[in-house]
């Protein structure tokens, strides 16, 4: 056997199945989970990403120990990227401790052994989904997307043949229509999350579920942003600094949400805010939705 | 040429991965490399230090095999000049080291190693991939043996702030505007690591160039 | 004051040991091996080894009695554990004309060489709830007309010689020849590449093969209803024991490796006939790990529906629309995106509801303007 097939293969034991942390990475399993071949397929399909900005590039995604739709993109390209000196972040939906960024988190850290963080400035990687943090990236920052739906395309052409006909030919009219309805019909672009945006004035690509809030965070990020989609396995990517546009017409700009309230607990007026409803009687109050950034921002005030 | 060292035989293999090694610990070693592959290819122009202590057959240098063990396994066919192509440690390495199938055609490659830019053909021997599928393309690995990136050509796009300035020693006449028509054809082209001694640099395709 | 909540990693453990008491039930019954689901629930794990795609009675047992006899969470068990195997290469394809048959069935003729050998089978007993299996002990002794057939007197029974129906079409050219292109050597393996369509024929097999039962049982079912319809005919549904054989890279000659329980259906179906090819019949094709003669069946369906296009036949049904089958067969991959509708969606659900929000305020006020119009109205 050569040395490549016995890197592509792993040490597996099946004896250990009880999942506590302890020091250094699971001894079962390869270094972050995905074997040596695995790893290099994605490694080399994100290249291509990074070089062809916003084009989704196919890959052999593989079966996690965790269901598609839970963030197995995410995962599978934080995987093949992270090492030993990495400090990871992962969030959902702003929040460090979110169930599912918990079990994201957990998963790493029994995999790798890396450092894990909080603090969006002390992470080397970010694994978010639904999210981009309030506070601004460097370029020592990767930020890995969780995608459920790459395509941006897909709701007004279901069809794959199709939607890749119309990013290769530069035929975006259907999505500009499809804007275009929304104004007609309520006065204003009905899309709230998961705005189109077009990167570096070619492909338009899906930034993922975030709020269209965060999608001037995009444009010009100093940081590399990774996106992967498990369970449709693709995988793209905008290098830094790229220009990020969320579509729009002259006569309705792109704008983004605004609340007249300011988070409860630290007093950004400034931040995404979720809704907390407190009780039956229609009472609710608006706190942030990057919990560090929050505490931060209170920490500072106190 | 290169089908006859394919049949070269097992020991002989065995032999040339003895006196040049792979990588000690392949999994951290080749990560820490992908993570030096990625900074380049996502910040063009700007080179990336790589710390190798690696043993590899001339004129095979430690950043190219690096980045082989990286990123080429049987999933990629890989291309040699025909400089480095005669050189039988070289491919035989790469062979044992990677299991990439060596190809003849320049066109059918996923990879491309250019032992000496003078040897680099012109880009648009290799696969571009199509407009619906841009990313069926070659990447070149070219080794040169300076990087500059206080002067030279100016590069704007993706991944650079404003400018970058790049230079790399002993490209063959003509390759700017050869790189212009690659990135004109955008989002079909190739995408190049150049690799020195220690450093390495990236440009891909969609990388704008002024000379 | 308001705290957000905190403590996700708790309650995650407590949850996984909720899950483990569940699993267990209660502990005064005797706990199950997975030997006993191997023997005794083996076509649950006949299904479990099929669409986990990996050929393991025990693991799959294994898996069934982990995830509670949930056999999409079995299956799920199998494929993420079958994702961290090394892989060595291809078999020599199976010969299932060689195959030790224990079940063998054709409704196309009466007789065929070989003969028809029913074999273990539901199709014939009434579904009448045998109250002797509540029984808790001793209701092996109790059947001895159903369990002591005398499988030696059969086995000599059996003649060597079992063709496959199908094949003897074949001779008289009533049947479309199927043969792997000279140039197609390799076999794709989509866990290792991702579909791109059209997709060539293997693909399309090893995605139905891995494909929800309950999923290409209603494709199947919706072609027999008018749904791009072919007039099948259940050529032959046979059952038994295939060798696995292997050319190691040093050896150069094959050798066995083992051997796998396989089903196999082979439909025959009407075709009319276009410009290019005669009438002829065509096929369509199911197989399995283990005995899944339901999924076999409806796969063949599928598979001679999906060859709707090649065949230039109008594309009518949901069973004849590649991207549509292939996208949604598995059901690894749907339940994961249906359920993931569990997790939060705080964010993209305040969006929207700012935006609901927005328009209802819009439409309030354009309500009120002209009701204020028509009291001016009145009042004039």
């Amino acid at each position: 056997m050569t040395q490549a097939a016995q890197n592509a293969g792993m040490q597996v034991d099946q004896s250990d199945v009880t999942g506590e942390a302890k020091a250094g990475p699971d001894p079962h399993y390869n270094f972050a989970y995905l074997d040596e071949q695995t790893k290099r397929m994605i490694r080399r399909a994100i290249l291509k990403g990074v070089a062809i900005p916003g084009y989704q590039v196919p890959f052999a995604s593989r079966e996690m120990p965790m269901p598609y739709g839970w963030g197995t993109g995410g995962v599978q390209v934080t995987a093949s990227i992270i090492g030993p000196d990495d400090v990871l972040k992962v969030i959902d939906q702003g929040a460090d401790d979110t169930t599912n960024a918990v079990s994201i988190r957990q998963f790493f850290v029994r995999t790798t052994d890396v450092e894990t963080t909080t603090h969006t400035e002390e992470a080397s990687i970010i694994q978010t989904r639904h999210r981009i943090p309030e506070q601004n990236l460097s370029e020592d920052q990767i930020l890995v997307y969780q995608v459920p739906i790459p395509e941006p395309l897909r709701f007004l052409e279901p069809r794959e043949s199709e939607t890749r006909k119309m990013h290769a030919l530069g035929e975006y009219g259907l999505m500009h229509v499809k804007l275009y309805e929304d104004i007609a019909t309520h006065g204003h672009i009905a899309t709230t999350y998961a705005y189109p945006v077009k990167v570096n004035g070619h492909y338009i690509m899906d930034p993922s579920p975030t709020p269209k809030f965060d999608n001037p965070k995009m444009h010009r990020m100093p940081a590399l942003q990774l996106f992967g989609a498990g369970r449709e396995k693709r995988i793209y990517a905008i290098p830094p600094h790229t220009a990020v546009y969320s579509l729009d017409f002259e006569d309705h700009p792109f704008e983004v949400q605004q609340w007249e309230q300011s988070c409860e607990i630290c007093g950004a007026g400034d931040t995404f805010l979720d809704e907390v409803v407190t009780d039956d009687q229609g009472g609710r109050m608006f706190v942030c939705s990057d919990s560090d950034h929050c505490n931060r921002h209170q920490e500072a005030a106190e | 040429m290169i089908g006859a060292d394919a049949n070269g035989s097992g020991a002989d293999s065995n032999a040339i991965a003895a006196t040049s090694a792979g990588f000690d610990n392949p999994v951290l070693q080749s990560q820490a490399m992908y993570r030096n592959l990625l900074s380049a290819m996502a910040q063009p122009g700007r080179i990336i230090s790589c710390d190798l202590s690696l043993e590899v057959p001339l004129p095979l240098w430690p950043t190219t095999a690096a980045a082989a063990l990286t990123l080429l396994d049987f999933d990629t066919p890989l291309w040699l000049d025909p400089v480095a192509a005669t050189v039988l440690p070289l491919s035989d390495y790469l062979r044992f080291h990677c299991g990439c199938p060596l190809v003849q055609a320049s066109g059918n490659a996923a990879f491309a190693i250019i032992s000496d830019p003078a040897e680099l053909p012109p880009l648009n021997v290799f696969a571009a991939g199509t407009d619906e599928y841009p990313d069926r393309s070659a990447t070149l690995l070219i080794q040169v043996e300076r990087l500059d990136d206080s002067r030279g050509v100016i590069l704007r796009g993706p991944g650079i702030e404003s400018k970058q300035c790049f230079q790399a020693k002993g490209l063959p006449s003509g390759f700017w505007q050869q790189v212009q028509e690659n990135h004109s054809g955008f989002p079909q082209g190739v995408d190049m690591i150049f690799c020195a001694q220690d450093r390495i640099a990236a440009l891909p395709r969609s990388t704008q160039v002024e000379v | 004051m308001y705290v957000a909540v905190k403590g996700g990693e708790a309650a995650i453990n407590e949850a996984h040991k909720l899950l483990a008491e569940e699993r267990r039930g209660d502990k005064a019954v005797p706990e199950l091996s997975t030997t006993q689901i191997d023997e005794q629930l083996s076509l649950a794990v006949d299904r479990v080894m099929t669409e986990g795609s990996l050929f393991d009675r025990k693991l799959a047992a294994l898996a069934i009695k982990q995830a509670r006899g949930d056999l999409i969470e079995a299956i799920f068990l199998i494929r993420a554990y079958r994702t961290t195997l090394p892989r060595f290469g291809s078999s020599i394809p199976v010969d299932t004309a060689e195959m030790g048959i224990r079940r063998r069935i054709s409704a196309t003729f009466k007789d065929i060489p070989g003969g028809q050998i029913l074999g273990p089978t539901f199709d014939y007993t009434h579904r009448l709830l045998d109250f002797k299996l509540a029984a808790e002990e001793g209701s092996d002794s109790e059947a001895p007309h159903v369990g002591n057939a005398d499988l030696s007197a059969t086995d000599a029974l059996l003649d060597d010689a079992m063709p496959r129906v199908v094949d003897l079409l074949g001779h008289e050219g009533l049947i479309e020849e199927e043969r792997p292109a000279e140039d197609d050597a390799e076999v794709g393996d989509l866990t290792r590449e991702p579909m791109s369509f059209p997709v060539d024929r293997d693909i399309r097999l090893q995605n139905l093969a891995r494909g929800d039962e309950g999923f290409l049982l209603a494709l199947g079912y919706s072609t027999q209803r008018g749904y791009g319809r072919s007039h099948p005919f259940a050529g032959e549904i046979r059952l038994g024991e295939v060798a696995v054989e292997f050319i190691p890279e040093d050896l150069g000659f094959p050798i066995e490796i083992g051997e796998l329980t396989l089903t196999e259906c082979q439909m025959v179906n009407q075709f009319k006939g276009s410009a290019e090819a005669p009438p002829q019949f065509t096929r369509g094709y199911g197989l399995s790990f283990g005995h899944c003669e339901r999924k076999v069946i409806a796969m063949a369906l599928v598979d001679r529906a999906l060859k709707g296009r090649a065949l230039g036949e109008a594309v009518e049904g949901p069973a004849q629309d590649e991207e549509f089958v292939m996208e949604h067969s598995d059901n690894i991959q749907a339940t994961g995106f249906v359920e993931h509708l569990k997790l939060p969606h705080y964010v993209d659900f305040q969006s929207e509801l700012e935006l609901v929000r927005k328009m209802r305020r819009k439409a309030t006020d354009m309500s009120a303007e002209s009701a204020d119009d028509e009291i001016v109205e009145a009042a004039e």
